[in-house]
């Protein structure tokens, strides 16, 4: 390419300034690479740990029964069939709560309040969100146990419900800010379209934006459940973390990222029961993967339109 | 309220009696009859006053705008025609920022008064966006969508709402092209479709009035022809209020036409004679594009 001489009254930059442009952007393109990295890497290291244990292992009793006895002297069974159904139904207990009232949050805050009010809200929802697992566990060991004990039928406070409970208000902070922005996405033309043809708040709500920003706020529930199928700290201290196939909201149960959590420290390294908790890993690393995934496509469906 | 004078002195000529018709009229009206005399004028504007939180928006506006024509609003950006077609269904008040002072009558019956239900004011007087705002439901849903809000669950059956939708796109026009697509949704049909289905959506409500805030703006010139030719097959069943940027457009499409300025009503009158012998220099410097 031809360049035209330049004319000397034009400032060139110097080359400490030229250098320095370049290096602050690979920095910026290191940087955005690395996220690709790290989820690689971390997903490398979890299969490798736990490879071995994989062509050895009977899947089908893995994956369905209840019997973990990885300790055992006699008969070893890696069974953990009883914490998947424990991780899936405190899980879903906890949406069955959270999702009613994160999406209705996230309603009350993008479409039925305004100034100081919403700003405040906002502001206490991300807090909740910046709470720590472990202070969690705290409230559900000893503030809900108790409240579960005195106030319901239950012999045990730390429960599947408790759990749930816990589970839930940790989701909902996520479930409120996605699900509000998407509302906020929604172009104002719709709203005021259907205000001109003589809606009410609540039907515009209803029939208006949640058609139009069903896809984001489906994408918010989904954050939500990613959040609480992986979190630890807080279910181990408040299930109970009992295996056990749990038959009412009563039952005490353990997670799979309790199992881990509880157990990993007491393995020798590259013993079996080492490696199949790095399997638990991988299995719930498919499931959160599955289910960001799912996210990731509902909010692309949101741009699509 | 103090400042609500209904014989102001200044600025209201807005039901001039005698209309002599000049000889080189736009004739434009070729699609329906010329409309009768108007027995009663459809909205009437008494020193209405409006404030963006401090700015002054519309000033002692007062205003007849006459039943069954097509009334234009014209006036370079920002002179608050927007605003005065905005007040006419109480859309401006979803800003809270926003405080009216005045009456509007429609149809006897002043907005501003504290019993109105803006649901039911809103029902009589539809309004059509500048942009195709047509809901991100289906074309079918966009049509029933006013019945749905306002009527009893009963009275929504089947065939009711197939007939309503049957109607409206009959009468704007869309029938032929979507009756086989009514499933589909409206916010991927063409923008002059959009456009017509928006007018479309308020007509099972049988509103008096049908506000137009720039309707063609987003449009093409085929698109924009069609809305204009669905504006006359409308008039005189409907009150129709345009307001538009488009000085040939209002000469093309109105009855009458107001000329606005700064919040203010410069000049109200049949619009071949707004454009033809204005009265005001102010009016006549802007058609001519002196300004604006």
């Amino acid at each position: 390419m031809s360049v035209p001489p330049a004319s000397p009254a034009r400032q060139t930059r110097s080359a400490l300034a030229l250098w320095g442009e370049r290096a602050v952007e690979l920095l910026i393109r290191l940087s955005g690479v690395s996220a690709v990295l790290f989820v690689f890497g971390i997903f490398l290291f979890v299969f490798i740990e736990g490879a071995p244990l994989i062509t050895d292992l009977d899947w089908s009793k893995a994956i369905f029964s209840p019997d973990w006895y990885p300790t055992s002297r006699e008969n070893v069974r890696y069974g953990v069939g009883a914490m998947i159904i424990g991780t899936l139904s405190v899980t879903g207990l906890a949406m069955v709560i959270a999702v009613p009232f994160g999406l209705g949050a996230a309603f009350f805050v993008s479409e039925f309040c305004s100034g100081t009010l919403r700003e405040t809200l906002k502001v206490v929802i991300e807090l909740l969100a910046a709470i720590p697992s472990i202070v969690w566990g705290f409230i559900g060991l000893s503030v809900v146990n108790h409240l579960i004990q005195r106030f319901l039928p239950a012999p045990v406070g730390l429960n599947l419900l408790n759990a749930a409970l816990l589970l839930a208000l940790m989701s909902v902070p996520i479930i409120v800010s996605i699900g509000e922005d998407a509302l906020k996405a929604v172009p104002d033309s719709y709203r005021e379209a259907a205000l001109a043809l003589g809606a009410t708040r609540w039907q515009i709500a209803w029939r208006v934006l949640l058609p139009a920003a069903r896809n984001g706020l489906l994408a918010a529930v989904l954050l939500g459940v990613g959040r609480a199928i992986g979190e630890t700290m807080a279910v181990l201290m408040a299930t109970g973390h009992a295996v056990n196939i749990p038959t009412s909201l009563f039952d005490p149960i353990r997670t799979l990222t309790a199992t881990i959590a509880a157990e990993l420290g007491e393995t020798a390294v590259g013993s079996p029961h080492y490696r199949m908790l790095f399997l638990i890993g991988l299995m719930l690393f498919t499931i959160t993967f599955a289910v960001n995934l799912l996210a990731d496509l509902a909010v692309r469906g949101v741009r699509r339109q | 309220m103090a400042d609500l004078d209904p014989n102001r002195p200044d600025r209201s000529p807005a039901a001039d009696a005698d209309r002599p018709s000049p000889p080189n009229a736009p004739t434009s009206r070729h699609l329906n009859p010329p409309p009768p005399a108007p027995l009663a004028p459809s909205i009437t504007a008494r020193a209405l006053n409006l404030w963006y939180a401090g700015f002054q928006a519309l000033h002692d506006v007062t205003v007849d705008i006459q039943h069954g024509l097509i009334t234009s609003l014209i006036g370079p950006s920002g002179c608050g025609k927007t605003t005065l077609l905005r007040c006419l269904n109480r859309v401006n008040e979803r800003y809270g920022y926003v405080t009216t002072r005045g009456e509007i009558r429609i149809l006897g019956k002043n907005i501003y008064d504290p019993d109105v239900s803006l649901i039911e004011l809103r029902k009589s007087v539809g309004m059509v966006f500048q942009r195709p705002n047509p809901l991100p439901i289906s074309v079918y849903e966009n049509v029933v969508f006013g019945l749905r809000i306002h009527k009893e669950r009963a009275e929504l059956t089947r065939a009711n709402l197939d007939e309503a939708v049957e109607k409206a796109l009959t009468e704007v026009g869309l029938w032929n092209d979507l009756k086989d697509r009514l499933g589909q949704k409206a916010t991927g049909l063409q923008l002059e479709q959009q456009q017509k289905l928006c007018i479309a959506r308020l007509l099972p409500l049988k509103p008096q009035v049908i506000l137009m805030d720039e309707p063609c703006s987003a449009l093409d010139v085929e698109g924009t022809r069609a809305i204009e030719e669905l504006m006359f097959a409308l008039k005189g069943h409907y009150t129709i209020l345009i307001v538009t940027h488009n000085m040939a457009q209002a000469r093309r499409v109105s009855d009458e036409c107001i000329f606005m300025l700064m919040g203010k009503i410069i000049e109200h009158r049949r619009t071949e004679e707004l454009f033809l012998n204005p009265r005001h220099p102010k009016t006549a410097e802007y058609i001519e594009g002196r300004y604006g």
